[in-house]
């Protein structure tokens, strides 16, 4: 069998999503987040963003990069089927990463949430605009949710007073490993989305431009002392 | 009464210091405190310790704390004791700390502030502070501080015409201050565009207890600060390597434990009443401060106790902060620290930080763009429960 041959049944069936339309939100300090998808050529600084938080056991951040990693790893090598990314970047530097992925036409399977820039909602923006992408972009009706770590229990369990659905385990299980499942109906997004998910669009073409070329943060609060 | 002096601060950055031990994080801002004053290795000499700490046993299920600095620190047989007064825990304890130096009884005081909350999550260390609250009246209803804070910051607005806008104004002032102070829990600035005035405003500077918003609200915080006291009359005062910054007035009120049974709820009798002690035992009016740190848990409390101690009209507190006058470069600049907004609150820390900052502006020692100019007194106002139990105090350079 040639190898691209094989290369074509090891690689999932893809159902080609609508896009994400880029968009910008000021944060509290005035920085200019742009938030857009990331595109497969970009996985260099993806990952680069990502590998040194492995090493990072506070506020389980290793589980959290470690796992998005291999999914970001997987999406550009092909090996999950309907995986979205979307980054937030201010000044073309990434603040923070989301990854999910659509199942069904009526179901969505969030996967994470990286922050990298801390105290400004950089995450809690980043997971809305996933949800906004899963529910008003793709219309799927429900989205499949868990945490990892308290933070992520606090600010999507918690906040959104999301369905518990554990349950109904296995009947109904989120592909993480078996933690509990909680549920983003579209009703309770209804509820929530006007304070919870904001920017604005079209995004000025300053701004896009700005966003266009993703840079490595050179700083990380999550490990003192770090440079690049 | 002998006159009492600060004569050594310390002080730990605010912030998320949940993986060390309380006891340790009082030690480190001690330590700096007994550095700073030259006094470390006599450290033995000291004749009292007094510890201001509101909740150890809730937030890090530890009871004597106060003991546990002393051996920390090797200070062995020093006597130390607790004190605590909710959020004026620190205050507190420096009150009990110049009433030891000043009636004789000890010439040398170290008094430390700390509190680590957030071992717990928010809401949990939320429903933890809200203990304090009348037990039957307020806290079994499910009253929680900042649900206090919005309420009165509603009454407020609808009273005196201030707007969500000019509680922003606030912050955005605070968090300049702040993020130039090295202890600060957020250094980062803020604009009044992003959390007031631009489209994603909403969202950016969510809801907290409606109308009080994020950023009027302060974030929960760790940390510890520290003060030597040193009877300024006795000859063991020149043995420390800075010169005192006086303790002009310090006092103390309190007002109904339940806030419905005040006459007027907007009025914070217990900080008018400390405020007006002080001024009388430092002989100063409030035209003599040159600057002041006011207890801004959230962000309506820094305009209705500037109100209370005098700086302002009631009522008209917030069209100072419009015109830039409570601004580090303003006529009279308040919390120029960062304020809890900014610089952060671990409610037995509170005080204490807000004394170390007072000494900071008068030796001339805050950092570059947060420096008053040339200031003579300085004032903090430290605020307990919901205003029931209040400590004010005035600083001076002579």
């Amino acid at each position: 069998m040639a190898i691209d041959t094989m290369e074509q049944k090891l690689r999932p069936p893809e159902i080609p999503l609508k896009p994400y339309p880029p968009k910008v939100i000021t944060l509290a300090s005035g920085e200019k987040m742009v938030v857009r998808e990331a595109k497969r050529e970009e996985v260099g600084a993806l990952l680069g963003t990502i590998y040194p938080l492995i090493g990072v056991p506070a506020d389980f951040y290793d589980i959290v990069a470690v796992r998005m990693y291999s999914e970001i790893l997987g999406w550009y090598r092909h090996r999950v089927a309907n995986e979205f990314v979307l980054v937030g970047a201010i000044d073309g530097e990434i603040a923070g990463i989301v990854t999910s992925r659509h199942v069904t036409p009526k179901l969505g399977m969030s996967l994470h949430t990286l922050t990298i820039k801390r105290g400004l909602r950089v995450g809690a923006q980043l997971f809305a605009a996933k949800m906004e992408h899963h529910l008003d972009i793709l219309g799927e009706e429900e989205v499949y949710i868990v945490a990892e770590s308290p933070n992520g229990f606090k600010r999507w369990m918690i906040e959104y007073e999301l369905e518990d659905r554990s349950p109904q385990f296995p009947e109904v299980r989120h592909e993480l490993g078996g933690v509990p499942t909680y549920v983003l109906t579209r009703s309770l997004w209804e509820a929530v989305r006007d304070v919870k998910c904001t920017g604005t669009r079209p995004v000025s073409d300053t701004d896009l431009k700005a966003s266009a070329k993703l840079s490595m943060p050179r700083e990380y609060p999550q490990i003192p002392g770090f440079k690049r | 009464m002998s006159r009492v002096g600060v004569v050594g601060i310390g002080h730990t950055k605010f912030g998320n210091l949940s993986q060390y031990d309380l006891g340790d994080v009082m030690a480190y801002a001690a330590t700096d405190a007994l550095k700073d004053a030259g006094f470390l290795e006599r450290r033995k000499e000291i004749d009292q310790v007094i510890v201001g700490n509101m909740a150890s046993g809730l937030f890090c299920h530890q009871s004597a704390v106060a003991s546990s600095v002393i051996s920390k620190m090797d200070m062995e047989p020093v006597p130390a004791e607790l004190v605590e007064n909710g959020p004026a825990s620190g205050a507190s304890a420096i009150k009990i700390g110049y009433m030891a130096v000043a009636s004789g009884m000890a010439d040398i005081v170290l008094v430390i502030g700390g509190e680590v909350m957030r071992k717990v999550t928010g809401w949990t260390g939320t429903e933890y502070v809200a203990t304090m609250l009348h037990p039957e009246a307020e806290y079994n209803m499910g009253l929680t501080l900042p649900g206090f804070g919005g309420m009165f910051t509603r009454m407020y607005m609808e009273k005196y015409g201030l707007t969500e806008r000019d509680l922003a104004l606030l912050a955005v002032k605070n968090h300049a201050n702040g993020a130039k102070n090295k202890y600060a829990h957020i250094q980062a600035e803020c604009t009044i565009e992003a959390i007031a005035d631009g489209p994603e405003a909403n969202v950016v500077n969510t809801y907290v207890a409606e109308p009080l918003r994020m950023y009027s609200t302060c974030p929960v915080s760790d940390g510890a600060a520290a003060l030597l006291l040193v009877n300024m009359d006795s000859p063991k005062a020149k043995l420390f390597s800075k010169k005192p910054v006086r303790i002009a007035g310090i006092a103390s009120a309190t007002d109904t434990h339940c806030v419905h049974n005040r006459k007027d709820p907007l009025k914070l009798e217990a900080v008018r009443i400390a405020a007006e002690k002080a001024y009388a035992m430092a002989g100063l009016s409030p035209k003599d401060i040159s600057f002041a740190e006011l207890h801004d848990a959230f962000s309506i409390l820094e305009l209705a106790i500037s109100e209370e101690v005098g700086f302002f009209e009631r009522g008209k507190s917030f069209l100072a902060v419009r015109k830039g006058e409570t601004a580090i470069d303003g006529r009279l600049p308040i919390n120029t620290s960062g304020g809890l907004k900014s610089k952060g609150h671990p409610v037995g820390a509170t005080g204490t930080s807000q004394a170390v900052e007072l000494v900071r502006q008068l030796r001339g020692e805050a950092e570059q763009g947060r420096q008053v100019a040339d200031p003579k007194y300085g004032m903090a106002v430290n605020f307990g429960g919901f205003g029931n139990n209040v400590v004010a105090m005035i600083f001076a350079k002579d």
